[in-house]
């Protein structure tokens, strides 16, 4: 304690000398306050504008314009992250295990896929939109629908798939893959019963990350799954997820209560994948570097 | 069932070697739909009037479709957004890697994801409920401008900023801290002149995807925008961009209006495309040291 209160009184000599040290390190830890007031601000403004709003209603079966009810928002939001899901983790998945157990590292193919890759997640979700809507909506006839929205963010969250996996079959050790073919197992088996078993959760952490961008998406789904506020009984029909729903709400702005307390179970909701995604991906560290 | 899989070998390398093409043939999918649908229209609009003309009249006779009240509208934003966020991101990348301690990264770790984390959507209605009235009571204006637009994306594109300069800053060799530490120079210093340009090409990596994330924001920035399809004309003032003026008009537009918003997406792709090249040159740079 002493030694502390020595060192503390030692640095502020050395800060008395020093000027530009000091406002380096008033810079630093400013700017790191910044950071945290902006999210603390967003969150707890939104939760103190739209909790005393939850109301039960806004959970009813049935949106009309006196109840803007979020339930079948809600039941869509489900439905298109499975249906995205469906599609692009299998994609995603087996990309990463051909990149990561099969490919020459150096060949042209494998530069050529690495780059699509980036270029797919640096592409913005309006452009996902619009593709959307030329591809599915319009050009295979589809119309609006929960199928053309969640294909639509199939192909947007794949990169995302795609690169978490590969990140987890990279840390899966080597050791593992030996053992099995020395027990004589082929190539296909080590890959399903030793490496995917064992890098599960990083593959799952990556998947829960992804159903946090299929939540949170608005201007890929506007164009693509729609505006209809109804749920869709079948995934031809078009359909407001979550997200679509508050940008709804908030752009006819008759409803800002309500908005409020939509956009409270959209933060939470968030909040939720957030947190499972990092408690799987810590099984995973557990798993790595601990006893099994 | 696994255990005959001799037959399996062969045709599941193949199947894992499609799926894994499932990118490319993406890639090329957007790029064909859109060009085919958007380039078109280029072509009727002439391509000089498209890109440079200064009047976006659509539903006028006879209409004029000159998008560069909107690329303007994209850069003015999408640099106030590198003024705002860039100083703020990269000293909480700084503090993070090199002024903190374990204890206090476990909490601003989970707060850096978390800004990743939250929706656009989220982001634009506390936009549109606290910075557009903030911006109205301080500076005057109807509080829905470019500065309002540049506030919010320095804010949303902060952890983009500090999640890859603070990989760049971890990457740093220790020994170029130790060695300047001996040279005498205080800790802040040895940080700020030594590890901050070692991990340079690091730093402009994130200054690019953060430009590349302001670029290609739509919603949240519809919604503190204004959606004025004219030439900036002041901070104050409300404009449009790219992403918006495809957001505000695709609902209704038909015809050569609809193609012009689809050129519009053309463009913003083009720019994304660009951006890209530039982080792959900035990455080869730095990896070929």
């Amino acid at each position: 304690m002493a030694l502390q209160k020595n060192k503390v009184s030692q640095a502020m000599l050395q800060y008395k000398k020093d000027r530009v040290s000091l406002v380096i390190r008033i810079l630093v830890v400013g700017a790191a306050v910044v950071t945290v007031c902006g999210l603390l601000m967003l969150i707890g403004y939104i939760l103190i504008k739209g909790v005393p709003y939850l109301k039960l209603s806004l959970f009813e079966f049935h949106y009309t314009s006196e109840n803007v009810s979020m339930f079948p928002a809600m039941i869509n939001t489900v439905v298109i992250t499975l249906l995205s899901l469906i599609i692009a983790a299998p994609i995603g998945i087996f990309s990463a295990v051909y990149l990561c157990e099969y490919a020459n590292k150096n060949s042209k193919i494998v530069k050529v896929i690495r780059i699509a890759t980036e270029t797919l997640s640096g592409v913005p979700s309006i452009v996902y939109g619009l593709f959307g809507m030329l591809f599915f909506v319009t050009y295979l006839k589809w119309g609006y629908s929960l199928i053309a929205g969640g294909l639509t963010l199939a192909i947007m969250i794949l990169p995302l798939i795609m690169r978490t996996t590969e990140e987890a079959l990279v840390s899966v050790p080597n050791s593992l893959r030996e053992a099995s073919y020395g027990l004589g197992a082929g190539k296909l088996t080590t890959i399903f019963k030793i490496v995917l078993p064992s890098a599960i959760s990083g593959i799952l952490a990556g998947v829960i990350l992804a159903i946090g961008r299929i939540v949170g998406e608005t201007a890929a789904l506007i164009y693509t799954a729609g505006t209809v506020a109804q749920i869709a009984l079948v995934p031809k029909q078009s359909g407001v997820t979550l997200a679509v729903h508050l940008y709804k709400l908030s752009s006819e702005g008759f409803n800002t209560n309500e908005a409020f307390a939509t956009a409270v179970v959209l933060l939470i909701i968030v909040f939720l994948i957030n947190g499972l995604s990092n408690l799987v991906a810590t099984q995973l560290r557990r798993k790595a570097y601990g006893k099994d | 069932m696994f255990m005959k899989t001799k037959y399996l070998e062969k045709p599941m390398k193949i199947v894992f070697f499609i799926t894994a093409l499932t990118a490319v043939l993406a890639v090329l999918l957007i790029c064909v739909f859109l060009f085919a649908n958007g380039v078109p229209a280029m072509g009727k609009i002439g391509l000089f009037s498209f890109l440079g003309g200064k009047d976006w009249s659509p539903t006028d006779t006879p209409s004029s479709f000159g998008i560069l009240p909107m690329i303007m509208g994209s850069i003015y934003t999408t640099f106030g957004a590198i003024i705002i966020g860039v100083p703020i991101g990269l000293m909480t990348a700084i503090f993070m890697a090199r002024f903190s301690t374990k204890r206090i990264n476990k909490f601003l770790n989970p707060v850096v994801e978390l800004l990743a984390g939250i929706p656009s959507i989220i982001y634009g209605f506390f936009g549109l409920q606290v910075i557009v009235p903030f911006v109205r009571d301080s500076f005057g204006g109807n509080g829905n401008s470019i500065l309002t637009a540049s506030l919010l994306l320095g804010f949303m594109i902060l952890p983009t900023i500090i999640a890859v300069s603070k990989a760049s800053l971890d990457a740093v060799d220790k020994t170029y801290y130790e060695g300047a530490l001996a040279l005498g120079a205080s800790h802040e210093k040895s940080v700020m002149k030594v590890v901050v340009p070692a991990a340079k090409s690091g730093i402009i990596a994130a200054v690019v995807l953060g430009i590349g994330r302001a670029i290609g924001e739509a919603m949240a920035v519809t919604m503190v925008i204004g959606n004025q399809a004219r030439m900036p004309i002041g901070l104050l003032k409300g404009a449009r961009t790219l992403t918006t003026n495809i957001v505000s008009e695709m609902s209704y537009a038909a015809d050569l209006h609809r193609e012009a918003l689809i050129a519009t997406g053309v463009v913003l792709l083009v720019f994304i495309l660009i951006i890209n090249l530039v982080l792959a040159l900035i990455n080869k740079k730095a990896g070929g040291r």
